[in-house]
């Protein structure tokens, strides 16, 4: 019952949410191309929910082996889209993206992975093995020019978090984050005065506890050094050696700061792979005036100047956000976050439910992969995040990242109706 | 349980995150207005409809100015792709280093994908060849406009021109919504008159795409606003008149100003050198602005309105009114003259030795004594009424600015000048104190000498006020405006409103009318006739300290019914009635009689031919190859060409001079003249050769 009622949610908030979205915003090719793909995906879907569930245990570790190969694959068959070789020409003018599908088979994979009875996920060994085996789709990844993939990829933290990944693992990633951020906004003398106020104060805090125990004030010590290293070498030499110029910019541009590429040695030395005219912030500046012109109500459906306009660039794919925006205004893209995140937080309630770990593993993997999605492409678009090519899941055009989101979805339905089936 | 927990904190950094965005969210589109002004400017392309400015009419509704369209090429650089640019530089005669410079020029103002001016004002010609070849020139269009354009080739100074306007204009009219690239009155009626003239500016949105490329009215054309064309203006003009004015003015220095007295209207007002309006307009114009800026005789230089001259004689009906109202002489008093004032020590010369020229005010006037007036002026000042000089004279400036002299009277021309009535703190300041001047310090102000100055205007607007004995109306040109609304009125009513001059009763007027219109019979401009109308007069021939005396007359006709008075200056040419008097006499029956006679044509033509331009202003003009502005300039439009093609002759082939030049020249460097319309002082020698001579002599060469 259930089933239903949570495949009507996603129904009703995806189908209609395409059409509208992309009638005004593309040209009728793309808003019928999606159509097509809808329906295709439903075909899918339907296939799917005939299938048994241990289909999905039984064809885990086959289909991510296979995913593998797909992506291998494209280094040679690909196809050089905006930049990024990760696509493979099919027939009809379609083209298809496995690092898309290799979301599904890594998600099968991890599931299949931990809900192995010889494995202890509170090991450290397994968690390596899980990193590791979510860590090679991600490189190939990188390799093909999909930043944005990859970084998906991390969101199998949240299904390894629930397994038993220690919690010390997100807050060290969490600070990193901040350290990183703190490095782009404050002069870097100034940060490690405050880094070093910060480790002086913790240390005259807890100078009774350390007596007793002066191995931990070598812990703190070290934990210094390495937030120091981190701002004083490693940021810079990140982002001067290993990230492109405008993965750079891009990044600086979110803090409000201008990159000067000449410190960039890698683009030195590989003559600009993409050299953009714009600034490139423009993506994200058109997106914040397409947003924020829409006001409290929006300027109403089939209006927006800046949709029509096309000032927004790849408004139908991922800066699809910004045209619901314009046109919906504060209170549209209220009621639509509001969806997504009953949306997250009924799959969030399925997988608890769920008595095979598989099915929980798999199920907080769709989690953590539509959370990843729409936290990062809503915030990239408003400019709280560095733009990076990832689909508003459902409704940004394209036919891959749908069909991945379909049959992730779907795949999770199938499993949920099996619930109390234990599968291996 | 453990694992439940985890799940929880799962559920809590989603909510976390997904109130960062929404956060983020309302500051986007709800705390910010700047992200909908930007999408205005992005989306929203504002097309500025122009209207029509208004036509200036005269009193016979003739226009003295209309609008024509002109036509402007544009261009898109980005689709500018392809084109045959070798014959797009022939056609505009540039070469391609100048069609590259321009096009560089287009993209930096208005970037690559919107319109921008390649050339402005295409002369017909051009414009016929480039329709013709349109289609070799992708991404150049047409782009019309309206023009102005002078079909009587008259009036430059007052009508004034329009201009693009520029920052300084853009800051002192911030409220006005001007924009760059829009055109404006800078000077004359346009700009008096120009929130009238220049009619409301429509606006039409438009959305246009990132490209720039216009996908359709905004909101099907919802907030649109239409252009509503300017109104016209009804002036008191005479076409005619103003253009006589101008002709009879030629190669002379100075100015006409006539006016109705009956209305305060103007009906010619000309100040020479002058120059063509239509030269002032679309391409014409930047060749000639320069040309007019920088030339010594000032041809901008509105001298009706701003030349200050001291009246001379002109202004002794004034010192017999006000000696007659104060009661301090009665019109049969008289003053035994034999040609010198010397009741003040210094004697003072008057142009008369018989005895008995000054018996009466009468006589005094016709034969223009200066002993009588400067003894009337003595009186005057030295009235026993008001204890001391100062207070007498304090009284008589009193008289003066009533008289509307050394004041603006408020004619609707932008800046005016005051002329000068000298303040008492002048003299103060000139002989060390009040108690140490008296009436004889300023003797030669009851002449209309010393420091008094006036305006042409002024002038003629002291004859009006004697014709009507007693008011007047400030002088103006737009008797009525099209449509004419509250606010209108309210601009207008002051043209409308009786000025009197104090009370001086009608008998005194009448015998300085007697007195003027005895000047005109047996006195200083007997020989001045209108035919068929009696009229009354007065010469002037002031002193000045720039050289030669300046010639003045004012006058009003007829006698007993006046219908115009006028006043004339021509600088530096001698006796009033030599020059200014003729030319005063011509305008007057041109008006009146709406024709002039075969005897006065003649008489027109030798007038208009004379040339009385200062030898400096001369000099000037050879020593800058500028040989042409000594031709009589033709108001004639067919002629106009002739003259530019003289201006471009004399640039390619430089003018040698002879010896006899350089001398001269070398003479005249030495006494630098300063750039004022008035002749400077230190060079008073005759010109010697008229400019058909000079011109031969340069030609020879």
């Amino acid at each position: 019952m259930v089933t239903i009622g949570v495949l009507c949610i996603f129904m009703v908030e995806y189908n209609p949410n395409l059409n509208w979205s992309n009638s005004f915003l593309t040209a009728k090719t793309n808003f019928s191309k999606q159509i097509y793909f809808s329906i295709f995906c439903a075909f899918i879907a339907i296939f799917i929910l005939l299938l048994d569930s241990k289909v999905f245990t039984a064809l885990a570790n086959l289909s991510y082996a296979a995913g593998i190969l797909l992506m291998l694959a494209t280094f040679i068959l690909g196809k050089n889209i905006n930049g990024s070789k990760s696509w493979i020409p099919i027939a009809g003018g379609f083209n298809l993206q496995p690092a898309e599908l290799c979301k599904i088979f890594t998600a099968l994979f991890l599931a299949k992975f931990i809900s192995k009875p010889d494995t202890d996920f509170k090991k450290l060994k397994s968690h390596l093995i899980a990193g590791a085996a979510i860590a090679l789709p991600a490189i190939l990844s990188i390799m093909q020019h999909e930043l944005g993939l990859a970084l998906v990829y991390s969101a199998f933290i949240f299904a390894m978090y629930r397994e038993g990944l220690p919690p010390v693992i997100l807050v060290v990633l969490l600070s990193f984050a901040i350290l990183v951020i703190a490095t782009l906004l404050l002069d870097p003398s100034l940060l490690a005065i405050i880094l070093t106020v910060i480790a002086g104060l913790f240390i005259f805090a807890m100078i009774k506890r350390f007596k007793k125990n002066k191995s931990k004030i070598l812990i703190v010590v070290a934990i210094w050094g390495i937030c120091f290293g981190t701002v004083r070498f490693a940021v810079p030499y990140i982002f001067n050696h290993v990230f492109e110029c405008y993965q750079s910019t891009r990044i600086y541009s979110m803090v409000g700061k201008e990159y000067d590429c000449a410190q960039n040695k890698k683009s030195a030395s590989s003559t600009g792979l993409r050299h953009s005219k714009k600034p490139d912030d423009y993506n994200v500046k058109q997106s914040k005036i397409a947003i924020g012109s829409g006001g409290f109500w929006g300027r109403g459906f089939l209006k927006g100047t800046q949709t029509r306009g096309k000032y927004v660039p790849e408004q139908h794919t991922d800066f699809i956000f910004t045209s619901l925006g314009e046109a919906f205004g504060f209170v549209g893209t209220f009621i639509f976050l509001g969806l997504y995140l009953f949306f997250l937080f009924r799959l969030v309630r399925i997988a608890e439910r769920q008595r095979s770990a598989f099915s929980r593993v798999y199920a907080y993997s769709v989690v953590g992969i539509f959370f990843f999605h729409i936290a990062v492409n809503i915030s990239m678009t408003i400019g709280l995040f560095p733009v990076v090519g990832i689909p508003l899941p459902l409704i940004s055009y394209g036919g891959s990242s749908l069909l991945t989101f379909t049959v992730l979805l779907f795949i999770l339905l199938r499993l949920d109706a099996d619930r109390q089936m234990v599968l291996r | 349980m453990y694992n439940s927990n985890r799940s929880r904190i799962i559920q809590i950094i989603i909510g976390v995150i997904f109130t960062l965005i929404i956060l983020q969210l309302i500051s986007l589109q709800i705390f910010s207005s700047k992200y909908v002004l930007a999408a205005n400017n992005n989306a929203i392309f504002r097309r500025i409809i122009y209207p029509d400015r208004g036509i200036i009419f005269d009193r016979k509704k003739r226009a003295l100015l209309e609008n024509t369209i002109s036509y402007d090429l544009v261009v898109i650089p980005n689709e500018a792709k392809g084109v045959d640019t070798a014959t797009l530089c022939a056609i505009l005669k540039i070469d391609k280093k100048e069609y590259a410079k321009r096009m560089v020029e287009v993209i930096i103002k208005n970037t690559r994908v919107k319109l921008g001016i390649f050339e402005p004002f295409l002369s017909t010609e051009v414009y016929a060849q480039i329709t013709e070849n349109l289609y070799r020139f992708p991404g150049f269009s047409l782009s019309e406009r309206s023009i102005r354009n002078y079909p009587y080739n008259t009036a430059a100074h007052v009508l004034g021109y329009v201009a693009e306007v520029d920052i300084n204009f853009l800051k002192k009219h911030e409220a006005d919504g001007y924009e760059m690239g829009d055109y404006a009155g800078m000077t004359g009626l346009e700009k008096q008159y120009e929130s009238i003239l220049m009619g409301q500016r429509g606006v039409k949105r438009f959305l246009r795409d990132n490209k720039g490329k216009i996908q359709g009215p905004f909101e099907k054309g919802e907030f649109d606003t239409t252009a509503i064309a300017g109104r016209n203006l009804y002036t008191s003009m005479d076409v005619e008149v103003q253009q006589l004015a101008e002709k009879l003015l030629q190669h002379k220095i100075g100015s006409v100003v006539a006016i109705n007295p009956k209305s305060g209207s103007i009906i010619a007002m000309a100040s020479s050198p002058g120059y063509n309006p239509n030269l002032l307009t679309g391409n014409q114009r930047r060749k000639t602005i320069g040309r007019l800026l920088t030339d010594t005789a000032r041809p901008i230089y509105n001298r009706a309105i701003k030349g200050q001259y001291p009246p001379g004689s002109t202004f002794k009906p004034l010192g017999a009114l006000i000696a007659l109202d104060e009661g301090l002489i009665t019109p049969s008093f008289g003053y035994n003259c034999f040609g010198l004032y010397t009741a003040c020590g210094d004697p003072r010369k008057c142009e008369h030795h018989n005895a008995g020229h000054a018996g009466n005010l009468q006589l005094a006037l016709a034969n223009s004594c200066n002993s009588y007036f400067l003894q009337v002026f003595r009186m005057a000042i030295d009235n026993p009424k008001y204890h001391n000089a100062k207070l007498g004279y304090l009284k008589w400036k009193e008289y003066m600015n009533s008289f509307g002299l050394g004041r603006k009277l408020g004619i609707d021309l932008p800046s005016e000048n005051r002329a000068n009535i000298p303040d008492t703190a002048q003299y103060n300041k000139d002989f060390g104190g009040a108690k140490y001047w008296n009436s004889c310090f300023m003797l030669t102000l009851g002449i209309g000498q010393d420091r008094m100055t006036a305006t042409p205007l002024q002038l003629a607007n002291t004859m009006a006020f004697i014709a009507n004995d007693g008011y007047y109306y400030t002088p103006h040109f737009v008797d009525s405006v099209e449509e004419e609304d509250d606010y209108d009125k309210e601009l207008l009513l002051k043209y409308r409103t009786k000025q009197e001059v104090t009370k001086i009763p009608k008998e005194y007027y009448d015998v300085i009318k007697e007195g003027m219109h005895d000047v005109t019979i047996i006195g200083t401009a007997a020989f001045i006739k209108v035919p068929g109308h009696e009229f009354c007069a007065k010469t002037g021939t002031a002193q000045n300290p720039h050289g030669k005396n300046h010639s003045m007359f004012v006058c009003f006709a007829p006698k007993d019914n006046p219908k115009i008075a006028v006043a004339v200056v021509v600088e530096n040419a001698g006796f009033g009635s030599t020059w200014a008097g003729p030319i005063a006499g011509l305008i007057m029956e041109k008006y009146l009689n709406d024709t002039l006679t075969k005897e006065s044509k003649t008489k027109m033509d030798y007038l208009a031919n004379v040339d009385l331009m200062p030898a400096n202003i001369k000099e000037w003009y050879i020593r800058n190859n500028k040989t042409e502005m000594l031709i009589p300039l033709n108001y004639n439009n067919d002629e106009l060409s002739d003259i530019w093609d003289m201006e471009m002759l004399s640039e390619t082939a430089p003018i040698k001079l002879n010896v006899d030049t350089l001398k001269k020249i070398d003479t005249f460097q030495k006494n630098k003249p300063p750039a004022s319309p008035i002749p400077p002082k230190q060079n008073n020698k005759e010109s010697i050769l008229t400019p058909i001579e000079k011109k031969k002599k340069v030609n020879s060469q």
